[in-house]
């Protein structure tokens, strides 16, 4: 006993880390059923009503949607734009890859308070008032750098001898990257598209900086917490759960199949 | 700080071709981007940062001085939160490493079939809100949560005791917040390490304690670097912990950068606030890299 305690300590203690990371998951999809009108923080009984009304609260569904709005077009925006520079990055010899770098890596490194602001000072100067417009700028910029993060990895385990191949068999230029290379970054940047719309799916502070009277879903839910959160938010958050999670376990099935396959 | 990269099997090939052209084509839309979105209004957060209100005390109306004072008064002001930040962040840090690098290292090492799965535990938090959890966070250590209910059951609490707005609450809820961005780079350098280097270290007489302090743990340093920055720098600057799950007495400068800008609307303030902010991180993260000894970042 004490030794098989002693050998599987590790695995326990990783089952509980786990179940840390997930109780408060568990704590918003629970109380997604919860019987309670605003005041969502005490169970009070099982119900279906917010799953069945989702829309219910005014505003929330009017927020998703432009939640979707940004992220869609952030995710769209910075996919194509950081994966062009992680190409650059992950290809290419150039001069200023040092300063490149740094660019890439600033925004990151600088907390998101100071980006909104930073922002909003700008849009002030400038007299651009704040609103869907601004937030989505906002939204590509913070977005990019993981992009580029995310896509370089993949460019660089990338064997150049797959494109050489390409180009004794008489593709050009523009063949050999559509039939070869493409193909082969494609996990990476698919990967990195569904980070950038978390990303700007969730982002609070930077939004709230910029948005003016425009709403998206963590500032509905912002705004309801000092009254109380409706169930209906929590509703959403699960919805978005599952979906992220069934993304993410079908693209490991494809990869799988992928591999056998090869 | 690859945190995506998570095969250990992939070699990494080095950039080799010499087209500058491309390269630039390639690079121009997304930096030039950058430079207007990210550096541009870093400018024009320095120039606001030092300007006085206008002679109209007009709410929102400044005009340029160059007064460099406004960033002595408003450090000066605020220097309780600047180093409840940095306090609250670091023991977010510390504590999130304590629990990330176990964790890691069971996934990286110990895990078999369960590898992927427990991966995507990992990333699961950012698939749910990130204010949703620290509600339900909120929920759990809350006066009807059950957290209180049992301590005060087994007399370890008074009846009357909050663990909600304490500093406890507010850096727990920032150590599970930045966990995900703790475990995964600590994952991804351990996952690295080839296997044979450790059962060489067995063959070579040293016990399981002994490879660990001298093989795998300098190994692993790069994504404990990387982790404990990931961590560090949104930790410092973040307001929703401390609003949700702490009282004014916990605030930290993000609360105040926050209400200075739209509660006060003091814009000079706020932005040499933010400054100073941004200022210390930087030297910060230049002091830590320089301890560490890595300089390989992005």
């Amino acid at each position: 006993m004490k030794h098989w305690l002693s050998k599987n300590l590790i695995r326990i203690y990783a089952a509980a880390a786990i179940f840390y990371i997930l109780l408060p998951i568990l704590y918003t999809v629970a109380f997604s059923f919860n019987d309670a009108d605003k005041r969502n923080i005490v169970w009070q009984g099982f119900t279906l009503s917010a799953w069945l009304n989702p829309c219910e609260p005014i505003g929330i569904c009017e927020a998703l949607g432009n939640s979707f709005k940004v992220g869609i077009t952030a995710t769209i925006a910075s996919t194509i734009l950081g994966t062009m520079i992680a190409f650059a990055l992950g290809r290419y010899n150039f001069r200023g890859r040092a300063t490149t770098n740094l660019l890439i890596f600033l925004p990151m490194a600088t907390p998101e308070v100071v980006l909104g602001a930073s922002l909003l000072s700008m849009f002030i100067n400038i007299q651009i008032g704040a609103g869907l417009v601004p937030v989505i700028i906002a939204h590509i910029m913070f977005c990019i750098s993981f992009v580029v993060v995310t896509v370089k990895a993949r460019v660089a385990s990338l064997d150049p001898k797959l494109e050489e191949a390409a180009r004794d068999l008489y593709a050009n230029e523009w063949e050999t990257f559509r039939r070869v290379t493409f193909p082969l970054v494609a996990p990476g940047i698919a990967a990195a598209a569904l980070l950038a719309f978390a990303l700007s799916f969730d982002d609070f502070i930077i939004t709230n900086f910029n948005s003016g009277t425009l709403n998206t879903f963590p500032e509905y839910v912002w705004t309801a917490s000092l009254r109380g959160v409706p169930p209906q938010a929590n509703v959403i958050g699960t919805l978005m759960f599952v979906i992220a999670l069934a993304i993410v376990f079908a693209g490991q099935v494809i990869s799988k199949r992928r591999q056998t396959r090869r | 700080m690859s945190i995506a990269h998570t095969s250990s099997s992939e070699k990494v090939f080095a950039p080799a071709k010499k087209s500058h052209r491309t390269a630039y084509l390639l690079l121009a839309p997304g930096l030039v981007w950058l430079l207007i979105f990210f550096a541009f209004p870093l400018l024009n957060l320095a120039e606001t940062s030092t300007k006085t209100p206008a002679p109209s005390f007009e709410t929102g109306e400044f005009v340029q001085t160059f007064r460099f004072a406004n960033f002595i008064d408003s450090f000066s002001a605020n220097q309780e939160q600047f180093f409840r930040s940095f306090f609250y962040a670091l023991c977010a840090t510390v504590l999130a490493l304590a629990i990330s690098y176990p964790l890691a290292y069971a996934i990286a090492f110990r895990s078999g079939v369960w590898k992927n799965f427990m991966l995507v535990m990992v990333i699961a938090p950012f698939f749910t809100s990130f204010l949703l959890r620290t509600l339900a966070w909120k929920q759990i250590l809350g006066a009807e949560g059950p957290v209180v209910s049992v301590l005060q059951f087994l007399r370890i609490l008074p009846a009357d005791a909050t663990i909600t707005a304490t500093a406890f609450s507010v850096i727990m809820g920032l150590t599970y917040n930045f966990l995900p961005f703790m475990t995964l780079p600590i994952y991804a350098s351990l996952d690295r390490i080839d296997y044979r280097l450790l059962e060489a270290s067995g063959d070579l007489y040293a016990n399981s304690a002994t490879t660990f302090r001298k093989v795998t743990l300098p190994l692993s340093m790069p994504g404990v670097v990387a982790g404990t920055l990931l961590t560090f720098i949104p930790a410092s600057g973040d307001y929703i912990n401390a609003q949700l799950l702490g009282s004014p007495g916990n605030f930290m400068i993000g609360n105040v950068i926050n209400s200075r800008f739209f509660r006060v609307v003091d814009y000079p303030t706020a932005a040499s606030l933010s400054f100073i902010l941004m200022a210390s991180i930087l030297v910060l993260i230049v002091i830590y890299i320089r301890r560490a000894g890595t300089d390989e970042l992005v």
